[in-house]
């Protein structure tokens, strides 16, 4: 019988590499591709010798923990959109004799894949990115160090606890739609600003004056500070920036920083204060 | 102009301009990239415009502003045709003698000619130069025949005839036949066979696909395609159309960096002239296939060069890469199918349609086929753009058409690949030019960047280049590559600075290897290639910098000083007036003595002290020793 159009594309996109599931409130992010498809076929891979069956559109991550197989993240979470920017869940997969390092946060799902999430390899590499987290920021989990045998890190310390997981920027820009958090610079000189106006006009009253953004943080370093003009006006705002790296009495330039992006070096010499 | 609307209008304009030219006039191409604009080209071309005219030649003498020659260290160059003289490094003081002695005269100007290693007769044609004779131009050769703002000059030279012969004799499939068989591999760095990128493309779903020219060209030193567009922007285009015919796209993108404005220029100046003539539009040549271009601009990043990055900021969005576990010939460009190369791969296609893939395989090596435009700079005497089989050895190009290293310096390395790629020690200079060969040994072929590095190179200090560039251009999203270059930018800097400790080359190397498999795009995995391929052929130097101080080459500021030394020294005062920190002190009469806590390490001594007296040297090492007498 000929196949419907749905048909024909459904086979097509399995062919290809799966599309991947994009995040409940349907936001269209740079990691998702075309239509997540409804297929009734399930996927089976092999995770740690293990045979998982998965939901094709599924990525390796939401495979492994549907089996209860521990994948160390930092930068994921279940209600915002995956970004692999962190690197702590990349396993090791195999296909076709080849094998290659992929973050399992965005890898979709192939039939026949053989994922290894603790291989030797994995291992090496995942230490030394939990040395370069703790360069800017000390406490990481302590089981997570304890599982690997970090106990310190070899490198030089750039202490400034804002680890650019970017969750709070997706918290606020997905889910609340506000976009009062942004990126800017780039490599080294990347960081998380505030756009002060829009806080302004909307974070007082956000999630009940609890601000979201501060709970998605796995550093805990979004606090809620005073903005422009003090506590007589009392509106919070949330600073990102490490609360613990100035004092109150130089709060009003911190904040001045923060909204003026275009001095990096400026901000730099705070980070160094610590 | 009438647009074009069949193959048959095409040839016919192309026999009208043909009847038109005399083969036999008398052309003067003047060099116009923007190389020789920086050394005043344009004045050397006005300049004979009015001195041809002055001598009543007008008639007999055409002049022509064509593209970029390659021969960048010689410009501005002048050939003129049909003889195929050259003249390098015209001045346009020089211009009136050329137009007297030979145009008029019909002479040689010796002065201006090439001279070979013996000196004297020096080489009139530009055929016989070495820098062009042992160059395969198919390619780039066109530049110096055309103005690349006369589309008429392009189809003069048979251009639009590939594009001719696909919209009228091939299917879509036959393309791309052609080019997979023709074993066309990316020249943007990657070297992924272009046939196949087409044929994902093709075959994904969806009815808008986008093909795309990367003109984002970001590596340090590389610049053959800005030449390409600036000097032949039809060829590159003509295979655009070819490639969105075959992938059945309707809607290309030249992405041009922000930085090339020539480019920019001429691009869109052919563009214009393609959609008068019907080459762009609607019903091309009327085959019924519609197809048209818009120009992007960069905004300044490197990263935006890398192709999920680059479609990233056509979108409006920030030019950041994401992981290509999709990959962008399927999800591009607002997630369609979207095909990217690099100007280089565009402008072999048409070249591949009219002579065939049979043809195209006869050059090259058996894994990569073809020719490759490098841009040979550095410490070489011939700088300039050269393209070569691939296959040809690297110690061919570095001497043959570069002629080697100036000042009698011994060559020490070949830096291939830009940022990306790795250093090659003179031992391995046997190694032919191919994408395979030269990843085997730990760099890459890369965009066509090739450095040439003597003894008075620090390699050390070349890795610390190249991190530090990629440090900056990094999109710092994720973790390998963002602290993985912070943290190597340390270490470099501190063994350059004279405080390297034990285990820092283990550092790098662990650092290289998490960055190699954990970063999310090409430019984190690639980015250690400088620092591990120099650690690898140059870890004597390493060692020196990190165990004994010093710097071999005499480069890093922080492990040289400079000394004079007194046996030598006629206390003439010319260092110590020059010295822009007054850190040499001394008299008349009296030996002068550098104050190395105030020395700057600038060299202005070095340069100034009259040869016949030669006080001063340059220790590689930290410590001066005090001259008799003096205050240590």
């Amino acid at each position: 019988m000929e196949k419907t159009d749905k048909e024909k594309m459904i086979d097509q996109t399995k062919h290809r590499g799966a599309s991947l599931k994009t995040s409940n409130n349907n936001l269209k992010t740079r990691a998702a591709v075309p239509t997540p498809v409804e297929v009734a076929a399930p996927v089976t891979l092999k995770i740690n010798g293990n045979v998982v069956e998965a939901q094709p559109g599924m990525t390796l991550l939401e495979a492994a923990q549907s089996a209860d197989i521990f994948i160390p993240t930092l930068c994921h979470h279940k209600e915002l959109s995956n970004y692999g920017a962190c690197r702590l869940c990349i396993v090791e997969i195999t296909a076709r004799r080849r094998s290659r390092i992929v973050a399992s946060c965005l890898y979709p799902v192939e039939d026949g894949l053989e994922v290894l999430t603790e291989s030797e390899r994995v291992v090496r590499h995942r230490r030394v990115i939990l040395e370069l987290i703790l360069t800017r920021w000390s406490w990481v989990d302590k089981d997570l160090l304890e599982r690997y045998g970090i106990k310190q890190s070899r490198f030089e310390k750039n202490m400034n606890f804002c680890i650019l997981c970017g969750l709070c920027v997706r918290y606020c820009t997905e889910v609340k739609k506000a976009n009062v958090l942004g990126y800017v610079g780039r490599g080294t000189e990347r960081q998380i600003v505030i756009y002060a106006e829009q806080a302004l006009k909307v974070c007082p009253t956000c999630d009940g004056g609890e601000m979201g953004c501060r709970s998605v943080c796995p550093t805990a370093v979004i606090p809620m500070e005073f903005a422009h003009t003090g506590p007589r006006f009392g509106k919070k705002i949330p600073l990102a920036y490490p609360a613990r790296a100035y004092d109150r009495d130089n709060v009003r330039d911190v904040l001045h920083i923060v909204g003026d992006w275009r001095m990096p070096s400026v901000r730099k010499s705070h980070a160094t204060k610590h | 102009m009438q647009r074009l609307k069949s193959v048959v209008d095409l040839e016919s304009l192309r026999e009208r301009i043909l009847s038109k030219r005399d083969p036999n006039r008398t052309w003067v191409t003047v060099c116009s990239g923007t190389g020789c604009h920086a050394y005043a080209c344009e004045k050397v071309a006005e300049a004979f415009a009015s001195e041809i005219e002055k001598s009543g030649l007008e008639e007999q003498v055409g002049l022509r502003r064509t593209g970029c020659h390659g021969f960048c260290e010689r410009g501005p160059i002048v050939v003129i045709f049909p003889d195929g003289i050259c003249y390098l490094s015209v001045k346009p003081e020089d211009v009136s003698e050329i137009v007297s002695t030979t145009l008029v005269d019909r002479k040689l100007l010796q002065r201006l000619l090439y001279k070979g290693e013996d000196g004297e007769q020096g080489i009139a044609h530009e055929s016989e130069i070495p820098f062009y004779k042992y160059q395969t131009r198919i390619i780039f050769g066109n530049n110096r025949l055309i103005d690349p703002r006369s589309i008429e000059d392009y189809i003069a030279l048979g251009g639009y005839s590939a594009l001719a012969k696909v919209l009228s004799e091939m299917s879509p499939e036959e393309v791309i036949d052609t080019i997979k068989r023709a074993n066309l591999r990316g020249r943007g760095g990657a070297g992924f066979p272009a046939g196949i990128k087409w044929e994902t493309s093709r075959n994904a779903p969806g009815d808008v696909k986008y093909v795309i020219v990367n003109a984002d060209e970001g590596d340090p030193g590389a610049y053959m395609d800005r030449s390409l567009l600036e000097g032949n922007p039809h060829s590159v285009l003509e295979g655009l159309v070819i490639g969105a015919y075959a992938i059945g796209s309707h809607e290309g993108y030249v992405y041009v960096r922000q930085e090339y404005p020539l480019a920019v220029d001429n691009v869109s100046n052919a563009l214009g002239q393609m959609r008068e003539y019907g080459l762009l539009g609607e019903n091309l040549l009327g085959s019924g296939f519609d197809f048209d271009v818009i120009v992007h601009r960069g905004a300044g990043a490197f990263v935006s060069g890398e192709s999920s990055a680059l479609m990233a900021a056509i979108e409006g969005k920030v030019g950041e890469p994401r992981p290509k576990y999709i990959r962008t010939a399927i999800s591009g460009i607002r997630e369609k199918p979207s095909n990217l190369n690099n100007v280089e791969t565009w402008a072999n296609v048409p070249l591949i349609i009219n002579k065939g893939a049979d043809w195209y395989r006869g050059i090259g090596t058996e894994g990569s086929k073809g020719t490759k435009i490098f841009s040979l700079v550095g410490k070489v005497n011939n700088t300039g753009l050269v393209e070569v089989p691939m296959g040809m050895a690297l110690r061919e190009i570095v001497y043959k058409i570069g002629g080697g290293i100036p000042k009698g310096k011994r060559l020490k390395a070949v830096q291939t690949g830009g940022p990306s790629g790795g250093v090659i020690p003179e031992s391995l200079l046997d190694l032919p030019v191919d994408f395979d060969e030269l990843s085997k040994v730990g760099s890459m072929m890369g965009s066509g960047g090739m450095i040439v590095m003597d003894e008075e190179t620090c390699m050390v200090d070349v890795a610390r280049y190249f991190v530090d560039f990629l440090a900056y251009e990094s999109c710092g999203k994720c973790i390998p590559c963002r602290e993985g270059l912070y943290q190597m930018l340390k270490i470099l800097n501190r063994i350059c600075g004279g405080e390297g400790q034990e285990g820092d080359i283990e550092l790098l190397a662990t650092l290289g290897e998490v960055m190699d498999d954990c970063s999310l795009c090409a430019l984190g995995q690639t980015a250690s290639n400088p620092v591990l391929s120099s650690i690898k052929y140059f870890q004597d130097e390493y060692k020196a910098h990190i165990q004994e101080k010093r710097c071999p080459a005499g480069v890093c500021k922080a492990l040289i000083s400079y000394y004079i030394e007194p046996e030598k020294c006629k206390a003439c005062m010319i260092c110590l007036r020059d010295c822009p920190v007054g850190a040499i002190s001394g008299g008349k009469k009296e030996i002068h003595v550098i104050d190395q806590e105030r020395c700057t390490k600038c060299g202005t001594c070095l340069e100034v002290c009259p040869e016949r007296f030669g006080a001063i040297i340059k220790l590689p090492y930290k410590e001066a020793v005090a001259p008799y007498g003096a205050k240590s």
